[in-house]
């Protein structure tokens, strides 16, 4: 099984957090959104599988790089 | 008798800095505000007095009215300018003010909420005939939505009643997609701007947006101060905005200016604002909304004009009379030079390391930064807005382009090298603009 990390692009918090552990994806569905400078940003699943771990909780600070999810293919 | 002697800024970045200027150059005294990561901003040098905003996220600083308030009465400003963003659109924030028995620098706090919404925003100026596309009101139930949308006609725009700047919003093509986004916009509008109400308005296809600066005395009095073109946008955020607007009807822009003055001095509207209405590629005009503050853009119609708009605000706030029309003798343009990645336009943060703005005839430049400042995530993009005037758009232009060069950043990434993509752009360079540009511009590539 593929253990895909997804990681975080920018520096921001999150603002919202759709997907729920467990929750089966596919690529490009939005796992959270972060806000930064006012910008939405969306992190989508980077492959079909599963939501294995969400790393952060609402409103958390998030770091450029930080892990943010893990899905299992 | 003038009632205004000295000024509470409750805001940040490059629009304190320039209300401290107008402040200034009017002989008043200015009261700045900072939070725990503007502690190094220039503004709060150049104000009279400063204080701090304990915390750093906006809500706790300069969203945050009772600290505001706070400031007002141990600075004893008898003024507020609220600038734009924040709590500049915040009927209760003006209502506040104008309680604690001082001037707020904006319109009778009604106008925030009338013109905030934007359903009754656009009966009001429906009311004074002023021209509009097809929309729905407040809707409240599918089914309705879905006869609304019907015969309005597909594809529609859904969109939250209680904000703008993009938020929510979703276009939809036909009646299957129609309740999804109906859902979105009501949970978007619910938690971004406390207000769940939703509308439908007919879905312009890449319009222009075009916008008239007007200014009202409240006692019918009104005037405009032209256009501004902001129809180079991404995310429904403006990259570049330009006066006069390239490639339109000059006499069809001055009659729209002038019908947009009339309907605000029949409505009786009593400060500066914007009505942004939406162009078709046919010429079609019609209603999008109207700001009733200070815009981000608003320097383009000082340099094409010469007249001081934020001047002129303090002005009619403090009861004085409308300034006399002036000419728009030159070209002015405008570009917002963001803390983003050019290529993948995701936000950048860091410690300015060099920042040094360029000095240059005919090119102003508004910046809330300068070196060893820190861009932080808690607030917006925007590094500076670069403003060139000249005699023709060429020269302009070509202003502009030298002036992002002789930019200089280090420390955060910047959007500089997408913004002269963009001006050196053939479909830009001829003017032919509209809301879809910057999309087929990126998509060259």
């Amino acid at each position: 099984m593929a253990r895909h990390e997804v990681e975080s692009e920018v520096t921001g918090n999150v603002w919202k957090v759709l997907l729920e552990v467990g929750a089966s994806v596919t690529e490009g569905d939005v796992i959270m959104i972060l806000e930064s400078m006012k910008m939405e940003i969306p992190v989508e699943a980077p492959a079909d599988g599963t939501l294995a771990e969400v790393c952060v909780a609402l409103e958390d600070q998030v770091e450029e790089d930080q892990l943010l999810a893990v899905v299992e293919a | 008798m003038s009632r205004i002697s000295k000024v509470l800024i409750a805001n940040r970045g490059a629009i304190a800095r320039r209300i401290v200027r107008a402040c200034n150059e009017l002989g008043l005294e200015s009261v700045a505000v900072y939070s725990a990561c503007d502690s190094e901003a220039p503004y709060i040098a150049e104000a009279s007095e400063a204080y701090p905003l304990p915390g750093y996220k906006a809500l706790d600083t300069y969203l945050n009215s009772v600290a505001l308030l706070d400031v007002a009465a141990r600075s004893g400003a008898d003024a507020v300018h609220p600038g734009y963003g924040f709590l500049a659109e915040n009927a209760g924030f003006a209502r506040a003010v104008i309680d604690s028995g001082r001037v707020f620098i904006g319109p009778q706090p009604t106008w925030l909420e009338q013109m905030g919404d934007k359903v009754s925003a656009r009966s009001l100026m429906q009311g004074q005939g002023f021209p509009m596309f097809a929309g729905s009101q407040l809707l409240n139930d599918p089914r309705q939505a879905a006869a609304e949308a019907e015969q309005i006609g597909y594809p529609v725009m859904v969109k939250p009643s209680g904000g703008g700047g993009g938020m929510g919003m979703a276009a939809v093509a036909d009646a299957d997609a129609l309740e999804a986004a109906l859902h979105q916009a009501q949970t978007i509008g619910a938690s971004a701007f406390g207000d769940s109400g939703v509308y439908i308005e007919k879905l312009i296809e890449t319009p222009r947006h075009i916008e008239f600066q007007i200014l009202g005395d409240g006692r019918g009095g009104a005037m405009h101060v032209y256009e501004r073109d902001c129809s180079v946008q991404r995310r429904n955020q403006k990259l570049i905005e330009e006066t006069p607007a390239p490639g339109l009807d000059r006499a069809m822009l001055l009659a729209s200016a002038e019908q947009a003055a009339e309907v605000c001095a029949g409505l009786g509207y009593d400060s500066l604002g914007t009505v942004e209405t939406l162009v078709k590629p046919d010429g079609d005009m019609g209603f999008l909304e109207m700001n009733t503050r200070i815009q981000v853009e608003h320097g383009v119609t000082e340099m094409a004009t010469g007249l001081d708009l934020v001047q002129a605000q303090i002005n009619l706030a403090d009861g004085g009379a409308l300034p006399a029309l002036p000419e728009r003798s030159r070209y002015a343009m405008e570009v917002r030079l963001y803390a983003e990645d050019s290529a993948t336009m995701l936000p950048s943060t860091g410690v300015l390391h060099t920042f040094r703005p360029p000095s240059l005839h005919g090119v102003r430049v508004d910046t809330g930064y300068s070196a060893n400042q820190a861009v932080t995530p808690y607030y917006d993009a925007m590094l500076a807005k670069v403003i060139a005037t000249g005699d023709t758009r060429e020269m302009v232009i070509g202003r502009l382009l030298v002036a992002l060069k002789a930019f200089e950043v280090h420390g955060v990434q910047t959007n500089a090298g997408l913004l002269g993509r963009i001006l050196e752009h053939d479909e830009f360079l001829g003017g032919n603009i509209d809301t879809g540009i910057l999309n087929r511009i990126i998509g060259e590539h």
